[in-house]
């Protein structure tokens, strides 16, 4: 006899998992249908570290507070503005309760990470990072009775009128089909598609590397589209940064990051620079990388640091290709050698006094009369040996996504789908319409999937 | 030391160190990221200082099937084991019984083998109890040396091991630190106090920090029975046999349960557990340094419990056949990793004041 669910949740990451354990403490009986294999299951959760978590004074890791109005006036530094307000104080304000809901769950964390001291009151870090949370979430999750399939490819939700009507899934060679009483859509966006993003962005996409799980391919939020499920977010953007070249094409996580543009310059294939690299802290430029780095020749840049810069930022996973000429660094890296020593020839003639420099803040070391100009931390590079590192654009989610309400509930031109709700990455277009802030994902995703998972439960009971 | 294992250490490493997700879990990583470039000595004292708890092996998003194929506690568990193997004093007996089950199995009857030797050929003429069977000059002749020359080449090792690792002057408060840490176990207990991830796969618990805490107290008590036993023959005229209310008695029943008990519970973790996160080619020679621990144990147990019966003779040469094996393999055997673990742990308060 085949087991009958009150609730199927598409996606096993963050915040299918709280809508999961939410909904099996309301009594509901529930279904995870992960489409990766057990160990890379969790989605792009698996790379995250840490949760923003609003406080009015200290809490669990955090120190002094944060609070509503200054969370939300980050939050629309860097989105422009284009943000939900009514969503997005929503979820700052319930990620306070969030904290310690998330403690008695299973998760444990740990004072900021070194490196990030500057996140220290405003992001409660992980112990172990997102895969240990979402380790601790499926313990919790079974202990509370919910069953999970792993490399359950869910293909089809059947919608009929205002009511999912049936799921359809394939598990090895096999069909399934269930027709639970209420189903939870948390399976993320759809940049590891990569067809999808080419359509969406244009052929460079092909050359972008996707820096989490492979298994975001954006299938049900294609299949719910299609049928007019309301949709929010900008459809030909996602969220780039620029990271280590050689990273591989999907997973990469944490470790392909580079911090090592605001001391260098970089240059595109043909061997010259095309943007400041000076312009701001790394933190607040990484972003506008991957755009700028999309738009070069190749969807590739060259960083090119001297030996006095070498360790002034976090140690990357890929040793720097080094060389003890710039034309040894050239042909290594493959640039034109006549163009790259003109380039920095040029770039050192333009730099000044140098005395003032210092690597964590803006010190106004600049150039003078280079196009582009470089307007802090422009040293001249002289030193041997020479370092270079190659960057491309690494995806990090989509922005299109399911339109919801502040119940987490779908919807199409009729009016809300009854038994259909949307958590996590799936639905984050609705709150973040462009840019990021760190630990937001994971506070969307913690808020909307109790959300979720207490509506759907109420439903279903 | 091996090249290739140093070389896939440091690979691995220098992934942890862009990464840092782990850095609340133990004393590794802290450590680890101090450093940008990992030297062999470095990526030795990181070695002896990873417990094994494998927090950071389940926290991993770059274990396999990933591409970065990241297992640092068993890469780390092979380096270490490798290390003592290198430092040990002379080092072909580490070589031989470090990773063998086989070899400390023989090891062992050999010694029983000596024993029986003993009490048949040199036997006592006029002993009481145990004494009867062999006299207290024949034992102490016979166990003097197989303590005292084992502790000799300890202290080779962890000398050699010094200064591989660039160790230098030792601090008091560093000493004191260490034996704190190591009394409690600190760096099995994981960063947040909930234990480590053992024979349940990410689960954590308490059991292996308790199991190994019971093997490792029920020695010392042990230990601590023989030592108060000695004192009281040569420095009071005391001998044996004490009563059951006299300090080697309690010491040793104690020591002798706990470290019976302890021996076996780590045993069945150790068969639950995942072999690949440890030193999987030393898991037979680590089960049968356990096995002989709480064989020591058990049978000084039996011996207690045979005083007066016929079986006492064969069960005392059995009991000391295993003690001897037990000392003499001190070096070359897992018990080394204690002494090492220290030295790590003190190393360790050096660097990171």
């Amino acid at each position: 006899m085949t087991k009958t669910y009150d609730i199927a949740i598409i996606g096993g990451g963050n915040a299918a998992l709280c809508a999961a354990m939410t909904a099996a403490e309301a009594g509901a009986r529930v279904l995870i249908l992960e489409t990766a294999p057990k160990p890379y299951r969790g989605g792009n959760s698996r790379h995250t570290r840490n949760f923003r978590c609003m406080h009015s004074g200290p809490l669990g890791p955090l120190v002094e507070s944060y609070s509503e109005e200054e969370y939300f006036a980050d939050l629309l530094k860097v989105t422009g503005g284009r943000t939900d307000e009514k969503l997005a104080r929503l979820a700052i304000r319930t990620s306070q309760d969030c904290l310690p809901w998330m403690q008695a769950h299973g998760v444990r964390f740990q004072p900021s990470l070194s490196g990030t001291l500057s996140l220290a009151r405003t992001n409660a870090f992980f112990m172990g990072g997102g895969k240990s949370l979402v380790n601790a979430y499926y313990r919790t999750a079974a202990g509370l009775g919910v069953d999970v399939l792993y490399e359950a490819n869910v293909t089809h939700l059947e919608l009929d009128g205002d009511r999912i009507a049936w799921v359809d899934y394939t598990q090895g060679e096999q069909a399934h089909r269930i027709e639970p009483k209420a189903v939870i859509v948390a399976s993320g966006g759809f940049q590891a598609d990569t067809d999808w993003l080419t359509r969406a962005w244009g052929p460079a996409a092909e050359n972008f590397l996707i820096r989490g799980t492979p298994y975001n391919r954006g299938v049900v939020l294609a299949d719910l589209l299609d049928q007019g499920v309301h949709s929010v977010g900008d459809p030909t953007q996602c969220h780039a940064v620029a990271i280590d070249g050689r990273a591989p094409k999907f997973d990469g996580g944490i470790v392909t990051r580079l911090d090592c543009v605001p001391f260098s310059i970089v240059v595109n294939k043909d061997g010259a620079r095309f943007y400041d690299e000076g312009e701001d802290v790394w933190p607040k430029r990484y972003a506008i990388w991957g755009r700028l780095v999309a738009a070069q020749p190749d969807q590739v840049g060259y960083v090119i640091i001297d030996a006095k810069s070498l360790n002034l930022f976090m140690p990357s996973v890929f040793p720097p290709i080094e060389a003890n000429t710039l034309d040894g660094l050239a042909q290594k890296l493959g640039l034109p050698a006549e163009k790259l020593r003109k380039t920095v020839n040029d770039f050192n003639a333009a730099c000044g006094d140098t005395s003032g420099f210092h690597p964590t803040e803006l010190d106004g070391v600049a150039t003078t009369g280079l196009v582009p100009p470089k307007t802090n931390w422009a040293r001249p590079i002289t030193e041997a040996p020479f370092y270079g590192y190659s960057l491309r654009t690494g995806v990090t989610f989509t922005y299109l996504g399911l339109k919801v309400d502040e119940n987490a509930q779908c919807s199409t031109d009729t009016g809300p789908i009854r038994n259909l709700w949307a958590a996590g990455e799936t639905m984050a277009g609705s709150i973040l319409g462009q840019g990021y802030l760190a630990g937001y994902g994971m506070t969307i995703g913690t808020v909307f999937g109790r959300i979720a998972g207490r509506e759907a439960a109420a439903y279903a009971n | 030391m091996q090249t290739d294992l140093l070389q896939e250490a440091r690979r691995q490493a220098e992934i942890c160190n862009a990464c840092r997700y782990c850095e609340g879990y133990c004393s590794v990583f802290p450590a680890l990221h101090r450093e940008r470039a990992f030297a062999d000595g470095t990526l030795i004292q990181l070695a002896n200082l990873c417990h094994n708890c494998r927090g950071c092996y389940y926290a991993c998003q770059y274990t396999a099937p990933h591409e970065f194929n990241l297992n640092l506690p068993g890469i780390l568990a092979d380096l270490r084991h490798e290390s003592w193997e290198d430092f040990a004093c002379p080092a072909p007996l580490a070589r031989a019984f470090q990773k063998s089950g086989v070899m400390i199995a023989l090891a062992t009857l050999l010694g029983f083998a000596a024993l029986f030797w003993a009490a048949r050929g040199l036997g006592s003429t006029d002993g009481e109890g145990f004494y009867a069977v062999l006299s207290h000059n024949a034992m102490v002749a016979i166990f003097a040396p197989a303590f005292l020359l084992p502790l000799v080449s300890l202290w080779i090792g962890l000398r050699r091991y010094w200064a591989a690792t660039g160790g230098g002057a030792v601090r008091l408060g560093d000493i004191a630190a260490a034996f704190g840490s190591a009394s409690r176990m600190k760096n099995l207990a994981g960063g947040h106090g909930d234990g480590c991830n053992f024979e349940e796969e990410d689960r954590f618990s308490h059991a292996r920090r308790f199991a190994h805490q019971a093997v490792m107290y029920g020695f010392l008590l042990s230990f601590a029975a023989t030592s108060a036993a000695t004192v009281m023959h040569y420095g009071f005229g005391l001998r044996a046999p004490y009563a059951l209310w006299s300090l080697p008695k309690l010491l040793g029943l104690s020591g002798g349960v706990l470290l019976t008990g302890g021996a076996v519970w780590m045993l069945v973790l150790k068969l639950r557990a995942d072999k690949h996160l440890g030193a999987a080619t030393a898991w037979g020679g680590e089960v049968a340094f356990i096995l002989l621990l709480g064989f020591v144990a058990a049978s000084g147990l039996a011996l207690y419990a045979s005083t007066g019966t016929a079986a006492m003779p064969v069960l005392l040469s059995l009991h000391l056949g295993a003690v001897l094996a037990f000392f003499l393999l001190t070096p070359f055997s897992k018990m080394a990793h204690g002494f090492y673990r220290l030295a790590a742990l003190v190393r360790e308060g050096k660097s990171a004041r």
